[in-house]
């Protein structure tokens, strides 16, 4: 069985999605780039999940 | 299979080049630009990849209100020679799309300022999509002649918004950015306006040119751009100014003034002989011109460590 030959409608959506994954590729390595600056730089944050809070204890906390 | 048939045939199909043009290139490095100089002239620095993403995130907002402003204006930019062949009137992207598109970036872009930078900088930078979108496109553009002095606005926002991410607030020197784009915008647009003059008129927006006639054009030119020389001029003596940017300043305002008298002295007659010639001139320095400012403000920040930038 042969394969039939791509249309050019294919080529343009093979183009589109490899112009959706660079510009994805490249919001997370962006993302992934903030993250680490911003943890290095000591900037005020915390999680929320599974983690002691102490002044959400009564009486806790500074 | 049944799809590819009906889209070879039937309406056609968007290539990743179409979402690009969406978003409008041209007027995202100008706001790239501008954006740029107003977060490093900001006396706070922030982390290079930080200024990195805050920058493009203001772009990225920018490219929303481009597409939004495609989906709302697909009818004018149908009607006219220079913008037919748009994504949205050429019929390769649906409105619809275009409007999903617009809305979803604007959403990812002011969340992403805020994570990046600072919340005051992601509020002044969805207030900006707001204006450009709402208040300009989907009101003033259709309403009123001075429709190119409201757009100025919102095209004049970028440098406050980057120096609103470096500092996470407004000063006089954010301000002074922003009113030289602001008065730079109606000559520049209006000088455009008189040598496309077809052109709005048939699309039915009301440009000065068409409301108020030629004359009327030719007097606003010359009114905002002696308007703007002091305010250029002006800047210089602010946080961000400095003798390079005086010279600067003084011999392009010089220049300038002199192309918009040039302007305001022809008649229509003496405009159609030469094809414009004046009309096209005064527009292609006006780009220069705006280049050049923030320029001098760039190289004033960049020369401050040596002992040379400012005051």
């Amino acid at each position: 069985m042969a394969f039939r030959p791509d249309h050019e409608l294919h080529r343009r959506r093979f183009g589109r999605n490899l112009g959706l994954l660079a510009v994805l590729a490249a919001f997370v390595a962006l993302v992934f780039g903030l993250t680490v600056v911003k943890v290095s730089n000591g900037h005020p944050m915390q999680a929320f999940d599974h983690v002691v809070r102490p002044e959400l204890a009564r009486g806790g906390g500074s | 299979m049944t799809d590819i048939r009906v889209s070879a045939v039937g309406e056609p199909e968007a290539s990743f080049g179409d979402y690009v043009a969406l978003l409008k290139p041209r007027v995202m490095s100008l706001v790239v630009f501008t954006a740029a100089v107003g977060l490093l002239a900001a006396p706070v620095s922030l982390h290079p990849v930080e200024a990195l993403a805050a920058i493009l995130f203001v772009a990225l907002g920018a490219g929303a209100s481009g597409a939004l402003n495609m989906w709302w204006d697909a009818d004018i930019d149908a009607a006219m020679r220079r913008t037919r062949s748009r994504p949205v009137p050429a019929g390769r992207v649906a409105p619809g799309e275009a409007m999903a598109i617009g809305l979803a970036l604007s959403g990812i872009a002011v969340v992403m300022l805020g994570l990046a930078a600072n919340w005051f900088a992601a509020g002044f930078l969805a207030f900006t999509i707001f204006f450009y979108v709402v208040v300009y496109t989907m009101w003033l553009k259709r309403a009123t002649p001075q429709n190119i002095v409201i757009g100025g606005a919102a095209g004049a926002f970028p440098p406050m918004v980057g120096w609103a991410c470096a500092t996470g607030g407004v000063a006089v020197e954010a301000v002074a950015m922003f009113l030289v784009i602001f008065m730079w915008t109606p000559p520049h647009f209006w000088a455009l306006a008189l040598f496309t003059k077809g052109d709005y008129a048939a699309a039915g927006v009301p440009m000065l040119n068409v409301t108020h006639g030629r004359r009327a054009t030719r007097n606003h030119i010359l009114g905002y751009t002696l308007a703007l020389a002091p305010v250029a001029i002006g800047a210089a003596f602010t946080g961000i100014g400095g003798p390079l940017y005086l010279a600067v300043a003084l011999v392009l305002n010089a220049v300038f003034v002199a192309g918009a008298v040039r302007v305001w002295r022809r008649s229509d007659a003496d405009s159609e002989a030469d094809g414009h010639l004046a009309e096209r001139r005064f527009f292609r320095f006006s780009l220069s011109y705006l280049f050049l400012h923030f320029g001098a403000i760039l190289a004033e920040t960049a020369l401050a460590p040596f002992g040379l930038g400012g005051w």
